[in-house]
């Protein structure tokens, strides 16, 4: 029998909030993080808005020796850790150290200390440009630098496929714990907001330029027109589920119950998008009927194509306006890897409060057929939940989430 | 900069800049014979620190890391 891998901890960096229950409590009144772009002088670029985390000073959470070597998103990574180890009360050195590993996902790694360097190399030369460099930009260094400090040498790594990475990098984790992991931190938080960032994004052709933080990003909306990039994300304690009991886990958040990745067919060949092959299959994986999923947390490009493709394949799944859908990151903008491990914290939070929080801001257009939770957050009994996450170049992710409450019923039946 | 002396407040400042404070030393006590390890400092730390003492004394030391501690790396940068 395969395991059950449980969510046990969370810790959140967003946009709309610094820690789990400030983001949560802003997700279900759908309010905003998305503003004027502050960690740079956007002001001569096309795209002016972002969802920046604020009022996060990083000497606060982190010793100054982690300071010269960090970029910024590795320093949010970093206190997502610590929260979430905190929050699944796990304490150092139990489980073993070669039992705990890492597993995250990046988009860029750390651009923001990588473009510093690069400017200090051309401008002043060689000698000028930071030994850290070797280690603070790369894709795997938020996977290096938790491990490092929580002492957690056990099956590490990184997952790199764009916006997807948030859940890919979560299923490596139950991956991991199917074999010899005892415990696994995982999840994404990404961002590249500077200059060099910014010019990627632009050259992706997907990020929206209008000025009004209310109409910059509004998937499924005919208003549509690219999102809005942001920063930040979520890391988790993933456990199987007797090892998390046995060590006295304060909680169970939910189950990782599902999960599976697909690939889009090449562009121009008039082959349908490989998403509902992603869905059926995280299902399958799950052994989940539709019905049983009570909500959806959709990728929600903003780019009408790509909504189109989305929306398509979740009624092709469920039926048209069979259940409902949400895309709470339109108040956060779009975080790169972290936008599905945050989606996936989201989704355990609404399953075990029985609200789903809206999509805030968007007027959904009739013809997607979705039933959109928007306005205001809406109140369900929700079992299972189903995120959805996609990266540029044709990654599909789709993780099925069964809730803890589910789990403590299958306990009671086993009884 | 050159004839410059480096002093050990010089020294503690460049560390504090260039690699942060140390955990589980305090640079501000009698570290002069002080492993670097002990004061939290690792290979990397003394790599980019050598790299700045090159800048601002002109001098050209290759590997910090055989300087291990802060008497050995003041009297190296100081007969440079």
């Amino acid at each position: 029998m395969t395991r059950s891998v449980v969510v046990t901890g969370i810790g959140v960096v967003a946009p709309t909030g610094l820690g789990t229950e400030e983001f949560w409590s802003a997700a279900r009144a759908g309010r905003d993080g998305i503003g004027p772009v502050g960690l740079f002088d956007a002001a001569g670029y096309p795209a002016r808005l972002a969802g920046e985390v604020t009022g996060f000073e990083a000497a606060d959470h982190l010793p100054g020796r982690l300071l010269p070597q960090t970029d910024r998103m590795t320093r949010l990574a970093l206190v997502a850790a610590d929260w979430a180890l905190a929050d699944a009360a796990v304490r150092p050195g139990e489980p073993p150290a070669l039992g705990m590993g890492v597993s995250t996902a990046a988009s860029a790694g750390g651009f923001e200390f990588g473009q510093r360097q690069l400017r200090n190399l051309w401008s002043e030369g060689p000698g000028h440009v930071s030994a850290y460099q070797s280690f603070a930009w790369f894709y795997a260094v938020n996977t290096g630098q938790i491990s490092i400090r929580n002492g957690m040498k056990g099956p590490s790594g990184v997952v790199v496929s764009d916006g997807a990475g948030g859940l890919d990098a979560i299923a490596q984790a139950r991956r991991r714990l199917r074999g010899d992991a005892r415990l696994m931190l995982s999840g994404g938080v990404d961002g590249t907001i500077c200059p060099w960032g910014w010019v990627a994004h632009l050259a992706g052709g997907r990020i929206s330029t209008r000025d009004d933080p209310e109409t910059a990003y509004l998937p499924f909306d005919p208003r549509a027109a690219g999102h809005v990039p942001g920063e930040g994300g979520a890391m988790l304690v993933l456990e199987e589920r007797r090892a998390a009991l046995e060590r006295g886990a304060p909680r169970v958040y939910g189950e990782i119950a599902g999960y599976a990745a697909t690939f889009d067919p090449a562009p121009g060949r008039g082959r349908e998008p490989a998403l509902r092959r992603a869905i059926e299959i995280a299902l399958s994986d799950a052994g989940a009927a539709p019905d049983e999923v009570g909500v959806v947390f959709a990728d929600a490009a903003a780019v009408p194509e790509l909504d189109r493709a989305e929306a398509d394949a979740i009624t092709a799944v469920f039926g048209p306006g069979a259940v409902p859908v949400t895309a709470p990151k339109t108040a956060t903008g779009r975080l790169l890897a972290g936008a599905g491990s945050l989606d996936v914290a989201a989704a355990l939070l609404c399953m075990r409060d029985g609200v789903i929080p809206p999509t805030a801001k968007v007027r959904p257009a009739a013809d997607y057929r979705l039933d959109l939770v928007t306005g205001r957050a809406r109140p369900a009994r929700v079992r299972a939940a189903l995120v959805l996450a996609r990266g540029a170049g044709g990654f599909n992710s789709a993780l099925v989430l069964r809730s803890g409450a589910a789990e403590d019923d299958q306990r009671q039946e086993a009884r | 900069m050159t004839d410059r002396t480096m002093t050990l407040d010089d020294l503690r400042r460049i560390l504090l800049e260039e690699a942060g404070a140390g955990e589980g030393a305090d640079l501000d006590g009698d570290i002069l014979d002080t492993d670097f390890g002990d004061l939290g400092y690792d290979s990397i730390a003394l790599l980019e620190t050598a790299s700045r003492l090159n800048r601002d004394y002109e001098v050209e030391i290759d590997t910090a890391v055989e300087a291990r501690t802060p008497r050995q790396l003041l009297d190296v940068v100081n007969a440079a």
